[in-house]
């Protein structure tokens, strides 16, 4: 049965894209569930976690082959519905914060437009009305000047304030889920933290569920209550955030040691040795 | 080995290299970290010859750098840049990106000269006729480095060279990198935003701002926190602050 407090349940999510040679498993079982709470999902360039979070917004290329025992979205069976109920969710009720803003945006639409049309688009509402709605959006995402910056272009902005545009635009429907496919990967450290301070801080207070997507372990540790490590297409392992270091899985405590420390310098990084074992349900 | 004093570079009225001067020992590594906009790699691009538009005064093994570079510098010093996918051509294979740099310095041997970077650089050989696309994103990142390495040269300038790559790949590259030194006594200038990765290469670390040097500090002293400035200890306290 299906569980009415759970945002998101998937059940045994398989992906294939079909090839020349036949098809290839990308997703091979996957199943998560998610409440109003923060999940961090990691694993390495291609393990699945873009795949995962974009199959749950029917967002996948046309001749993705998928199938699952349950693929739902606050009870809505998003395998079975239909582009006009997709629009609803896509932006509405679940909104999707990509790497980065300098290709997310649109670069001839000021970011106040861009908020606006979002606002527009699932709100209704006059353009005045919506405009407004973006520069108190705008200040929620505490940009400081935020009327200046409404009538900017992206170009004028930097990418820590562009990702807050983007952030503004997901918020302007009030959606129940925020999904962050790294977002901060292409900002600088100290806007990093701030951005996803920021996250964390809207998050909680407006009680959303969040999907925090990085290859950056340490760093969803420190920003998500629990964590799904993935490794080529399945969930090696699901860990609360305060336990990362008591992490079971070999690959897990791999991905931990193997990078650079400040505080605890080694001559040698340890490397990754992948076991075959790992690709077995 | 690298001495730079006074470098300024300027893109019209923009001064974004203002009066930085750094050396760097025979065999050394110097790293250069800050923020985007903080001038480390257009650093990096004036020391390599990329970018003719600087003064100030640079050197190499104390031979004065004018704007034009003569061949023996581009064999001597030889860069990796981020992104291996945008570096190597996709059109050529990893036979031909090795040779290129060999006919360009007419050396000879090359097919075994070939053999060995690769192994060098532990791509096996079946990667030799391989085009980059058929390469994993490390694997292409150790072709990179082998034709940096083709023409022996003695300083390496790195811009970012493990931030396109997964951590466990990355480690793998610090690793090589780390040998490769060892080895060849070679003679690094790291440009990286990641503190604990350039710690990690260099003993001697310059932290930039807006154009600046404001700090040099040694590795050890950043990792026990004896740092003066403000805004190195800042980058430090956010390093730290995920480790634990």
């Amino acid at each position: 049965m299906p569980n009415p407090s759970m945002l998101v349940d998937i059940q045994n999510l398989r992906i294939a894209f079909p090839t020349p040679s036949g098809p290839v498993d990308a997703i091979r079982g996957v199943s998560m569930t998610l409440g109003r709470e923060k999940l961090g999902i990691v694993g390495e360039s291609g393990s699945g976690k873009s795949l995962t979070a974009r199959s749950l917004l029917k967002l996948l290329p046309a001749h993705a082959i998928i199938e699952a025992d349950r693929l739902s979205f606050d009870g809505i069976d998003v395998r079975a519905a239909s582009e006009r109920q997709m629009r609803k969710i896509r932006g509405g009720r679940a909104g999707l914060i990509l790497q980065d803003p300098k290709y997310s945006l649109n670069p001839v639409m000021t970011a106040g437009d861009q908020i606006a049309e979002a606002w527009r688009a699932h709100k209704g509402g006059s353009r005045r009305v919506a405009l407004q709605a973006a520069i108190d959006l705008l200040d929620q995402v505490r940009i400081r000047d935020p009327a200046r910056v409404a009538a900017s272009y992206p170009h004028e902005l930097s990418g820590g304030m562009g990702q807050r545009v983007m952030i503004a635009t997901m918020l302007a429907p009030d959606p129940e889920l925020l999904i962050a496919d790294e977002p901060t990967s292409a900002l600088d450290a100290t806007v990093q933290a701030e951005i996803l301070r920021l996250i964390e801080d809207l998050v909680s207070r407006r009680g959303m569920g969040l999907m925090l997507i990085s290859h950056d372990l340490p760093l969803v540790g420190h920003f998500c209550d629990r964590i799904a490590v993935m490794y080529a297409g399945r969930i090696v392992e699901e860990v609360q955030a305060g336990e990362l270091h008591h992490a079971q899985h070999p690959y897990t405590r791999g991905l931990l040691s193997c990078m650079p420390s400040l505080t605890h310098p080694a001559d040698r990084l340890p490397v990754l040795q992948r076991d075959p074992a790992w690709l077995l349900p | 080995m690298i001495e730079v004093d006074d470098l300024r570079v300027r893109f019209g009225a923009n001064e974004v290299v203002r009066g930085v001067s750094f050396s760097v020992p025979d065999g050394g590594s110097l790293g250069l970290v800050g923020e985007s906009g903080s001038g480390k790699s257009t650093i990096l691009r004036a020391v390599s010859g990329l970018n003719p538009a600087w003064s100030g005064r640079m050197s190499i093994a104390g031979v004065p750098m004018t704007k034009k570079r003569d061949r023996d510098f581009f064999r001597r010093v030889q860069m990796v840049f981020q992104d291996p996918y945008g570096s190597l051509h996709p059109r050529q294979t990893v036979d031909r990106a090795l040779s290129e740099p060999l006919i360009v310095h007419g050396m000879s041997d090359r097919d075994a000269r070939i053999a060995r970077a690769l192994s060098d650089v532990a791509l096996p050989a079946s990667a030799r006729f391989r085009y980059p696309h058929q390469l994993s994103g490390g694997q292409r990142q150790r072709v990179a480095i082998a034709r940096a390495l083709m023409s022996e040269p003695q300083i390496l300038l790195l811009d970012e060279p493990t931030s396109a790559l997964d951590v466990s790949v990355q480690a793998e590259i610090l690793n090589l990198l780390k040998d490769l030194q060892q080895e060849r006594q070679l003679t690094f200038v790291l440009v990286s935003h990641n503190l604990a990765v350039t710690a990690h290469l260099c003993p001697t670390i310059a932290v930039m701002q807006a154009g600046e040097i404001v700090e040099v500090v040694g590795a050890d002293d950043l990792r026990a926190g004896r740092v003066q400035n403000a805004h190195t200890a800042e980058l430090r306290r956010l390093s730290v602050e995920l480790e634990t």
